[in-house]
């Protein structure tokens, strides 16, 4: 992230990323519950629209809905471990940057929710979607990982605050939801037009600038305020 | 901000509105110095009671010393 | 210690002069609008309101900032006295322009004024600033992680300012921009003058606030040392710095 940050940052980062990786590999514990998650909430949005397909906007809407409702399972559970552990002490005992720590968990975070997509989305598209998801593909994803990046960026600040909190699971999605809006809004204009019926097959720009520039802004601010959140 | 473009509401509709809005902010701003006048007599109880006991103190202090000097002249039973 | 009362008497007293000069500036000199005719009056009054409660939240978090930098938590009840007041301003701000809304359109809320929406998302925001404070119990990590909200969420209002207001662009024609800039000259004085009003308004009530603050912490520190730590009552568990 920044030049003179030592090496041992970036390999401190990436070694939290594989035991953070591992962990969920070995214990699938978070993904398969957002992806279940996901699922459910796919059938209440077809039962509570009473719509057996969506497309455009609405269409767009039920995406970001469903996949911010999974995230925030994400967030949620994103320190557990070390909250449960002691991850936090053995961290700040270790002679290592701590701005790693977030930097794996926002990565750890982004592998997540781009797993969660890979299945989520597909199934969206065959339980709900009216129209096909091949022609606006690339867009789709350009779109979501750019979306990825702040639900990841915002969801790892958020829980990082929430975790030292008595109301942890309540504090985290009350500052985060209002936190994500401008990047949700975006996401769903941006995505909108890419699930119409002969829709275009690339988001409008303004949408895919705005939620690239809150990404750069809020992965900066994050990474200048973490080093306060963990300090103790 | 921004206003459509609406027919202009005859001055008795709109003053009733206009009125509510200013009465809205005044009884705020009156709310909240209330309350901070409320907090302003609650410091002032405490540094009365503060004062009070400082003056306790210092009576203690002084019967205390005198108590001391009784004492010393009574023979002990 | 500092002394926030100091001026404060001064301050309170042109923040009179300058509202009660702006209200009669409102409905003995600016002129009736064309379009909207009386109800346009509110304008001055939510207007201005809502600027400074952004421009206070946003204060919140550079004096947030400040106790990231030295560490003195000083800072950190300014921030919070901040961020209290552009509270208070916020939500005057949002039942004005339910008013408005109600007497210009019929609706109380109306989701197509982007200015509005973006309003409710950075008030909803900062109502979390409290409970986040009231849920942690150590009040040195309680100021920090404070904080740390505050300057997260005063760099989140322009921001959002901006996602809004593309998301619904131009659904209405702007009559009246934020900065008055296309104000005929007499409705334009008299929103710069309800403007100084308002932000007098906030810095007094802000001093005001911190002056009460501040003379409670010093009774309580007097309290101490007179009469030891079993002299002061525990403090309850509280949002409010002390």
């Amino acid at each position: 992230m920044r030049e003179e940050r030592a090496p041992g940052s970036w390999r401190t980062t990436i070694t939290v990323l594989r035991k953070d990786l591992l962990l969920e590999l070995r214990g699938l514990e978070t993904v398969p519950a957002m992806v279940l998650f996901a699922l459910a909430t796919l059938v209440v949005f077809h039962f509570g629209l009473n719509r057996d397909t969506v497309d455009g906007q609405l269409a767009a809407g039920v995406l970001t809905a469903t996949l911010l409702f999974a995230a925030m399972l994400g967030i949620n559970r994103l320190f557990v471990a070390e909250r449960e552990q002691g991850g936090f002490d053995a961290f700040l005992l270790a002679p290592v940057d701590r701005s790693a720590l977030l930097v794996a968990k926002a990565l750890a975070l982004f592998v997540f929710l781009a797993v969660l997509e890979v299945i989520a989305v597909p199934a969206f598209g065959l339980l709900l979607l009216g129209t096909s998801l091949g022609p606006p593909l690339l867009g789709l994803i350009a779109m979501l990982l750019l979306g990825d990046v702040a639900l990841a960026v915002i969801g790892t600040l958020v829980s990082a605050i929430a975790v030292h909190t008595r109301a942890r699971d309540l504090i985290g999605p009350i500052i985060g939801l209002p936190l994500l809006m401008p990047a949700l809004i975006a996401l769903a204009r941006g995505i909108g037009p890419l699930l119409a019926v002969h829709g275009s097959s690339w988001p409008p720009a303004r949408w895919v600038l705005i939620l690239a520039l809150y990404d750069v802004v809020f992965a900066l601010l994050a990474y200048a305020v973490f080093d306060f959140l963990l300090e103790d | 901000m921004i206003l459509a473009v609406a027919p202009a509401l005859p001055l008795q509709t709109a003053g009733k509105y206009v009125a509510g809005a200013y009465v809205v902010f005044l009884a705020i701003v009156l709310i909240y110095v209330a309350i901070v006048a409320t907090r302003l007599a609650r410091t002032e109880r405490d540094l009365t009671e503060l004062r009070r006991d400082v003056e306790l103190r210092r009576q203690q202090a002084a019967g205390e010393s005198g108590q001391d000097s009784e004492r010393a002249r009574e023979p002990v039973a | 210690m500092t002394t926030y009362g100091r001026g404060l008497r001064g301050l309170a007293l042109a923040t009179v002069a300058t509202i009660t000069v702006a209200f009669a500036l409102v409905f003995f000199y600016a002129p009736l609008d064309a379009d909207q005719g009386f109800i346009q009056k509110i304008f001055y009054l939510h207007v201005p309101l809502a600027i400074t409660a952004l421009c206070g939240f946003v204060f919140g978090g550079l004096l947030g900032a400040m106790h990231l930098r030295t560490g003195d938590r000083r800072w950190d009840i300014r921030s919070y006295v901040a961020i209290h007041m552009a509270l208070i301003f916020g939500i005057g701000t949002l039942i004005t322009g339910g008013i408005w809304a109600k007497a210009s359109w019929g609706h109380w809320w109306v989701w197509s004024d982007p200015t509005l929406t973006s309003f409710l998302i950075v008030l909803l925001l900062f109502c979390t600033y409290q409970p986040l404070r009231f849920s942690i119990e150590d009040s040195e990590r309680q100021a920090r992680y404070a904080s740390v909200f505050a300057v997260i969420a005063g760099a989140f209002v322009p921001l959002n300012f901006i996602a809004v207001r593309l998301a619904q662009a131009y659904v209405h024609p702007r009559v009246l921009t934020l900065t008055g800039g296309n104000l005929p000259g007499a409705m334009r004085l008299t929103f710069l003058v309800s403007l100084v009003g308002m932000a007098l308004l906030y810095v007094t009530l802000w001093k005001y606030e911190m002056a009460a603050k501040s003379t409670r912490m010093q009774v309580r520190a007097l309290r101490r040392a007179l009469l030891g730590d079993d002299g002061v009552a525990p403090l309850k568990r509280s949002a409010a710095p002390s």
